[in-house]
């Protein structure tokens, strides 16, 4: 159901460029405005998304341990999973965001009879969402030669790279193979364990649904007769980063399409779950140090509280501890 | 613990990457520069019709590297110039435009396309 | 245990780890017996200055919630947001991959649904994202969106005490989003409005008036503490000094209030006294400060910081130079990770040195307290102990790494070192079970009562399930931890799934293989029963007067 709704939702998104374009030819509000605001949107809101969740303070060092900790010099701390210093917390912190460390570990748990419980490796998700999130990198890393005149320097080089092959014309990158592969392994997974679809939301499929339009209509325009005229997107592209947008009159109606999905991503984002993109940085359970009782953490709405002390606790127990020949404070 | 500083210059990365093609063509200066392509030595009409060429060269050269290198079928009827020319990239192409350079390398560099064409041929300004 | 409980087999074959619904969006929940707590008396809520003290049952309809009760509850979430980091950031960056779906103990070992990480989350994010975020005002459902109301109020109440705030899934998520975190702070919303269970209430209660959560009073907890030196005394013939609240003992020892006066704690506890007696240890118990466990963990954070105060507090009032800690999971996430930032600096301590190996507990240089895992590894080490492993051999151990030390500190190789010199037949359970992936026992968090049996040997399902796997592999007889909630606990699950499997402390194994100065010599463990060389030699001395006889 909810991803019918994303898919229909999608299908409208699809319409908009479409009719804006090619029926009341508004190429300069999809070729400018749009992608102005949306840049707008999600800079504007990924900053106010950062800045409110600094707002919140961090009242405690709540790292959980995946490894052993830092006691003595003879037990071999595992610096990477229970990190002590800030370096640790460095290396660990890389290796969540850059390979997906906790994804890793994934189990699939699995009760037989027995009863027995067995926890088999499951690694799909973390290669999907490894495999989706670096291309979806080097893509984005790609389209610099669009942004950047002249080209920077790692656009030849990803280029080669993800053309290794020299298979077809133009070559084919493995990226856009494996984006499409990814996104459409990341879906089916959602429709086919009974517990990922109870559990996924109608804005689960749509960021799904919307990053594979994206996909899709940049392929079709790299490989189909849908193609662009790229001297003239790159034309539109600088003058937008100049900020003096020309709108060249043979761009066809798939990039605007394309064009139009990355807005909408963009404008999306901030106000989305896609913001983990920045959230994984600030979680309070990877990115401090397992050093808490050697350095202390301040909780700035640290506040007094009422206490039993133990004036009052003699208080209430002076007779029997004294029966009982216990030490006391005061005799009486 | 808010750890603002570090929240700040996170942020602060954040955005410098994200604006790069914004500093980058301030720093660059060649935003507005489209490349200008030089005109055929010789000759009105190219092979085909240009706006066609620009748009799918690459494919009309991959056919005819096939075409020679496979099935030693060097020649090309021409309808725009009535005539049958040789399948030739370093002699028909660059017969008339004569400088890779000033011609090829021009949208290629702007839009930071390789073509493996020059991986086997030469462009023969270069090579005297 | 008032309704008999179903057979393993029957109970486990009815997993299904298909949900039966297709959406979660309704809240309705139903209170089979076995599978909640029983409500906190109004005597003790009344006792801690808690509100809207009040007879109430969670089977009731009406569970009479003041008038006002959400407001109360979207502001206390409210005021929680711009508090805890955590929890505003794990409200907003769950992308519901799944992962941590079936890593909690509960969802493993009931099938149900909402026992999910990922959806326990969403119980609370759906009413946050109603009441403060755009997108779930303007698309509801869409969004995963829902309104706040009274059934969803009891759905949370049932679903934050499925949840042993064991951080399992904080392994496994990429994002490091920790459950705990969640019902922390949905036992927190719940508590403004006066829903909490008894068996935290009442142990709070109990610890913040007498100093424990059994509620112990001074003279009591000496007492304890003197028939433990009696007993320990029949074993091994040597009457060992046990000071209690001793001004100028150079350590403070804290120790969960179980260690005392429950067993399998008890041998721990004879383990303790026998250790500190042969090392001649210069140290004190606190009968204020007699109770290490901190049940406040389990209610709210403020109720933590109320309990936790009295440790500083009596390190300073008695003088000592830094404080040692005893085996408990909870209570060392609450001194680990909480202590100082509660109730620090204690600048009037000295950073922990061993007065026995001259050792600097550099780890713990500012909290100043060490774990007795750590103390007691550390004399091992450096040979100051004399340990006679074969007095361990009639128990094959396996150890049982509690959820807290392992995934909130980093207790994991101490513990191992400690049992290693201690006992010749060790073996470990399966790797996905122990270490950082350890599985909870299902009752911590305040959830071991007998009213919750039904879900506590579910949520302990797959704990039992691995030990199951090397008692029947290796012939493994003991389970050992270093939780005062695992020894309570441990013993009737293990009775269900693997009967034949004891549960015992390490510093129980320590104190069997520990060879004091003076004293007789052992026949039996601290538990009494015969050593396997004693039987040998008495077999061997009983067939040689046989012979001799002939």
């Amino acid at each position: 159901m909810s991803a019918l709704f994303a898919l229909l939702m999608i299908i409208v998104l699809l319409l908009i460029p479409i009719i804006g374009t090619e029926v009341l030819g508004l190429n300069y509000v999809f070729g400018v405005v749009i992608p102005y605001a949306a840049i707008a949107m999600f800079l504007i809101g990924f900053v106010y998304r950062i800045v409110r969740w600094a707002s919140s303070a961090v009242p405690f060092k709540i790292t959980t341990t995946c490894g052993q900790q830092k006691s003595h010099p003879w037990i071999k701390s595992s610096s990477l999973e229970a990190p002590h210093n800030t370096w640790g917390v460095i290396g660990r912190m890389a290796l969540e965001v850059l390979f997906f460390r906790s994804l890793f570990r994934n189990t699939k748990a699995d009760l037989r009879e027995g009863p027995k419980l067995v926890y088999g490796p499951s690694k799909w998700l973390w290669a999907a969402g490894l495999v989706f999130h670096w291309s979806f990198l080097i893509i984005l890393l790609r389209h610099f030669r669009f942004f950047a005149e002249p080209a920077p320097f790692f656009v030849s080089g990803l280029q080669a790279l993800d053309g290794f092959f020299q298979i077809g014309l133009p070559i084919i990158y493995l990226t856009n193979v494996a984006i499409v592969a990814a996104v459409t392994f990341l879906f089916l997974r959602r429709l086919y364990d009974p517990k990922l679809r109870y559990i996924s939301l109608g804005s689960d499929y749509f960021a799904l649904f919307l990053i594979l339009s994206i996909a899709a209509s940049g392929i079709l325009m790299r490989y189909t007769g849908f193609r662009a005229d790229i001297v003239d997107v790159k034309q539109l592209a600088m003058g937008l980063v100049s900020f003096h947008p020309v709108v060249p009159e043979t761009i066809g109606v798939m990039f605007y399409i394309h064009l139009f999905f990355v807005a909408v991503l963009f404008g999306y984002f901030p106000f989305s779950k896609l913001m983990h993109m920045g959230g994984i940085f600030m979680s309070p359970t990877r990115n401090m140090a397992n050093n808490n009782r050697e350095e202390r953490h301040v909780n700035p709405w640290n506040y007094p509280v009422k206490t039993h002390t133990y004036e009052e606790w003699e208080d209430e127990f002076r007779d029997v501890m004294k029966a009982a020949g216990m030490p006391l404070e005061k005799e009486k | 613990m808010h750890n603002t500083g570090k929240i700040i210059i996170g942020l602060l990365i954040f955005l410098v990457i994200a604006a790069f093609p914004i500093w980058y063509a301030v720093a660059g200066g060649k935003t507005g520069e489209m490349p200008v392509l030089e005109k055929a030595a010789r000759g009105e009409n190219c092979i085909i019709d240009s706006v066609l060429m620009k748009e799918t060269h690459m494919f009309l050269l991959d056919d005819w590297r096939d075409e020679v290198v496979r099935e030693d079928d060097r020649w090309y009827r021409s309808m725009t110039l009535d005539s049958t020319i040789e399948k030739s990239l370093t002699r028909t192409c660059l017969g008339c435009h004569a400088s890779k350079a000033n011609f090829c390398d021009r949208c290629h560099d702007y839009l930071a396309v390789v073509p493996y064409c020059w991986d086997c041929h030469v462009d023969p300004k270069e090579f005297e | 245990m008032a309704e008999k409980i179903i057979s393993p087999e029957e109970l486990a074959g009815g997993i299904d780890y298909k949900p039966k619904k297709k959406t979660w969006f309704d809240p309705t929940v139903e209170f089979r017996r076995g599978t909640w707590n029983y409500a906190a008396p109004a005597k003790n809520l009344e006792y801690l200055d808690l509100p809207n003290p009040r007879k109430w049952s969670p089977t009731d309809e009406d569970w009479k919630l003041p008038e006002n009760w959400k407001e109360i509850i979207l502001e206390g979430l409210r005021v929680r947001i711009k508090r805890f980091r955590s929890l505003q950031l794990f409200m907003d960056i769950c992308v519901r991959c799944g992962a941590c779906a079936d890593k909690c103990h509960f969802f493993i070992g009931s099938g149900d649904p909402k026992n999910m990480p990922v959806l326990r989350a969403e119980l609370l994010r759906s009413v946050y994202r109603k009441d403060f975020t755009m997108a779930g005002k303007l698309m509801g459902k869409m969004v995963g969106a829902r309104e706040l109301t009274v059934d969803v109020l009891k759905e949370w109440f049932y679903y934050f005490y499925q949840c042993t705030e064991c951080r399992r899934c904080s392994v496994f998520c990429p994002y490091g989003i920790d459950t705990a975190e969640i019902t922390m702070i949905g036992r927190e919303l719940m508590n403004l409005v006066g829903i909490n269970i008894e068996w935290i209430c009442t142990p709070v209660a109990n610890c913040f008036r007498t100093g424990n959560h059994l509620g112990i009073q001074p003279h009591g907890f000496a007492d304890s503490i003197e028939f433990a030196v009696d007993e320990l005394e029949e074993i091994t013939g040597i009457r060992v000094d046990a000071p209690i609240n001793k001004k100028g003992a150079e350590i403070l020892f804290v120790a969960p209030s179980a260690d005392y006066f429950a067993s399998p704690h008890y041998y721990t506890l004879l383990g303790y006294l026998a250790l500190f007696h042969e090392i001649g240890l210069d140290y004190t118990w606190s009968a204020y400060a007699s109770e290490g466990g901190n049940f406040g963990l389990f209610h709210s954070h403020e109720m933590m910081k109320r309990l936790n105060a009295k440790i500083y507090a009596e390190a300073k009032r008695l003088g000592v130079k830094w404080i040692l800690g005893g085996e408990c999971g909870h209570m060392w996430r609450v001194i680990h990770q909480y202590m100082d930032t509660l109730n620090g600096p204690a600048d009037f301590l000295e950073e922990p040195v061993s007065p026995i190996t001259a050792t600097k507990f550099e780890n713990a240089r500012n909290t100043k307290m060490v774990h007795i895992m750590e103390f007691t590894s550390d004399l091992i080490r450096n040979n100051k102990l004399k340990l006679d492993k074969s007095r361990n051999d009639h128990w094959h151990p396996t150890f049982h790494d509690s959820c807290n030390p392992a995934r909130a500190m980093g207790l994991i190789e101490e513990p191992r070192y400690v049992i290693r010199a201690c006992c010749n037949n060790f073996t470990e359970m399966p790797e996905n079970t122990i270490k950082e992936q350890t599985f909870c026992c299902g009752s911590g968090a305040g959830l071991g009562t007998d009213e919750n049996l039904e879900m506590r040997l579910r949520g302990g399902f797959p704990r039992a399930n691995a030990t199951k796997f090397v008692h029947e592999r290796d012939g493994v007889n003991i389970l050992l931890c270093i939780c005062a909630i695992d020894k309570a606990t441990l013993p009737p699950l293990l009775e269900y799934w693997v009967p034949g499997v004891e549960v015992g402390g390490v510093h129980e194994m320590l104190g069997n293989a520990l060879v004091m100065k003076g004293g007789k010599p052992r026949t039996t463990d601290l538990r009494g029963e015969p050593l396997v060389g004693v039987a040998q030699a008495e077999e061997e001395k009983k067939e040689q007067e046989v012979s001799e006889d002939a």
